[in-house]
């Protein structure tokens, strides 16, 4: 019986992370799968924001080559403005709108999109501020928001076009406890496929330089270390790994003794 | 030998070397001036060719935002050129009447306020504020939207930026300073026959309306549309693209808005002197 091949969502070969000139790392050679839910780690500034970046396909890599869904990303334009949406970004910090408030922030890839004023999409981005208990915030700029709410704003941002590949750059960064521990049941929910996206599973990816929040069983891992880009696999090679950036990411923060 | 070598330390040597390092810096300026108007004509051409390709893209979206425009390059200036077609009536036709009557041609009144507020300062002056109130917001919200990342974050949502962030400041800008010309003029012709009354001069208001509308021709009417209407293309071209072309970090936003400012007004000039040009050979 012959195996049924499935596309990679993401395909990098001999990808260059960052400015040409000075690379934050080289010959990245990633494959994911539809359904992964993957996390890169990396300290700060060893290019993951970078690398999600041209997985995204919003900068084309300094050299190598990436597709989304199977589309080259150097040729992400108007013409395939269907494929670029097939996947969400999630910046860090958010990145929202500053001129518009949390509804119309997240109202805005609907409405341009499908050409919908405002009323038309009221309805669906109401459901969808519910969903993320933003319903209190919908009326508030961001710039009146605390960082907590910034960041599932612009979760609802990302979810509003119901993608089927979510890239989200260092999502946990800033946040509450409470907060955090909300975050990764809701992306464990969406993983395994939300009512929202249909049912359907939503393959994921994230980056963190803290490892320990990500522990499960079920999904992949990566790190940037020193210009490499080196795939671990589960969370057994995590534990198992000898690298010292691995280390210092699984490391519980220093205590201080009174 | 020591003497020379004593001699071409002094200040006088060294203020002469001053002289190749500014030729240096004076080709340095040229060529970076250079470079920013191709990047201008660039940038110019991407939008013109934004506006017609995605003419009915996202009209629900783009169209409010070409409203708000227009009424933040337009409307909500109007009172301000309320008092500025006031002063501008006083101004021209308290200068004029003066000069005039020296000569005894104050039937010629209406036929200077046609040459001086219709065909020259109108249009000019209503830019020159408008770039000043608009053009430098223009920058410093393309500016900050820039540096924190918001162009990306559109990109990322399949939202084209040159759409969405200028095509309705173009649009916006050129109906807006075309509007207001035409209140500035109305304004100041109003206000010019108001201050001519109070200076006694004898001019029924018939008498100049007639000077007036003698003195304009078609070509008044349709070069004073375009006049204004590539004002308002250029400064929002120029303030855009200082705001959202260029690499562009938090701290540099002074500095680039006063170079915006600056090459907005240098264009405008540049665009008046060729209709001035216009008007000659006509």
């Amino acid at each position: 019986m012959s195996e049924t091949f499935i596309p990679a969502v993401i395909e990098m070969r001999g990808v260059n992370i960052g400015a040409a000139a000075r690379p934050a790392a080289n010959d990245v050679n990633w494959s994911v799968r539809p359904g992964e839910f993957w996390v890169v780690a990396g300290q700060q500034q060893s290019g993951k924001s970078n690398l999600l970046m041209h997985a995204a396909g919003l900068t084309p890599p300094a050299q190598g080559g990436c597709r989304v869904f199977g589309c080259a990303t150097d040729s992400f334009d108007d013409a395939h403005l269907a494929e670029r949406l097939r996947a969400g970004f999630v910046f860090a910090g958010g990145k929202l709108f500053n001129h518009l408030t949390v509804a119309e922030n997240v109202a805005l890839p609907l409405r341009y999109q499908k050409n919908l004023t405002a009323a038309a999409a009221a309805g669906e981005v109401g459901a969808l501020l519910k969903l993320l208990e933003l319903g209190p915030f919908a009326d508030a700029t961001p710039a009146n928001l605390a960082v907590n709410w910034r960041q599932r704003a612009a979760l609802a941002r990302a979810l509003v076009l119901k993608p089927e590949l979510l890239l989200l750059d260092s999502p946990l960064a800033g946040l509450g406890v409470p907060h955090r521990r909300w975050l990764q049941a809701f992306l464990d929910r969406l993983w395994r496929g939300h009512e929202w996206l249909g049912g359907r599973p939503l393959t994921l990816a994230v980056t963190t330089d803290d490892l320990r929040p990500w522990r499960h069983p079920d999904r992949k891992f990566a790190v940037l270390d020193e210009q490499t880009f080196t795939v671990l696999g589960s969370w057994r090679e995590v534990e198992s790994a000898q690298i010292r950036t691995v280390k210092d990411l699984l490391a519980e923060p220093v205590e201080t003794t009174l | 030998m020591a003497k020379v070598y004593e001699l071409a330390n002094t200040h006088v040597f060294r203020r002469a070397a001053l002289s190749k390092t500014f030729a240096d810096r004076l080709a340095r300026k040229l060529f970076r001036g250079v470079l920013t108007l191709q990047g201008l004509g660039a940038f110019a051409l991407i939008t013109l060719g934004v506006i017609l390709d995605k003419f009915s893209v996202a009209r629900s979206v783009i169209h409010p935002r070409v409203r708000h425009e227009i009424y933040r390059s337009g409307v909500a200036l109007v009172p301000m050129f309320g008092y500025v077609s006031l002063a501008l009536g006083f101004l021209v036709v308290g200068q004029t009447v003066s000069a005039l009557a020296k000569v005894g041609a104050t039937d010629y009144l209406g036929s200077m306020m046609v040459v001086v507020v219709v065909r020259e300062l109108g249009p000019l002056l209503t830019a020159m504020l408008v770039l000043a109130r608009i053009g430098t917001a223009n920058v410093i919200e393309l500016g900050t939207a820039r540096a924190l990342g918001e162009v990306e974050a559109l990109e990322a949502l399949g939202i084209d930026p040159v759409h969405y962030l200028i095509v309705p400041r173009v649009i916006g800008m050129a109906l807006g300073i075309f509007s207001l010309t035409v209140y500035l003029i109305l304004g100041a012709l109003a206000s010019g026959y108001l201050f001519a009354f109070l200076q006694d001069v004898a001019l029924a208001p018939g008498d100049y309306f007639k000077q007036i509308a003698a003195a304009l021709n078609w070509l008044d009417f349709a070069l004073l549309a375009l006049k204004t209407v590539l004002f308002g293309f250029f400064i929002a071209i120029v303030t855009c693209y200082h705001g959202l072309a260029r690499p562009l970090r938090l701290e540099d936003m002074p500095r680039v808005a006063v170079r915006a400012i600056t090459q907005g007004v240098f264009i405008c000039v540049l665009v008046d002197a060729v209709f001035i040009v216009l008007y000659l050979a006509t």
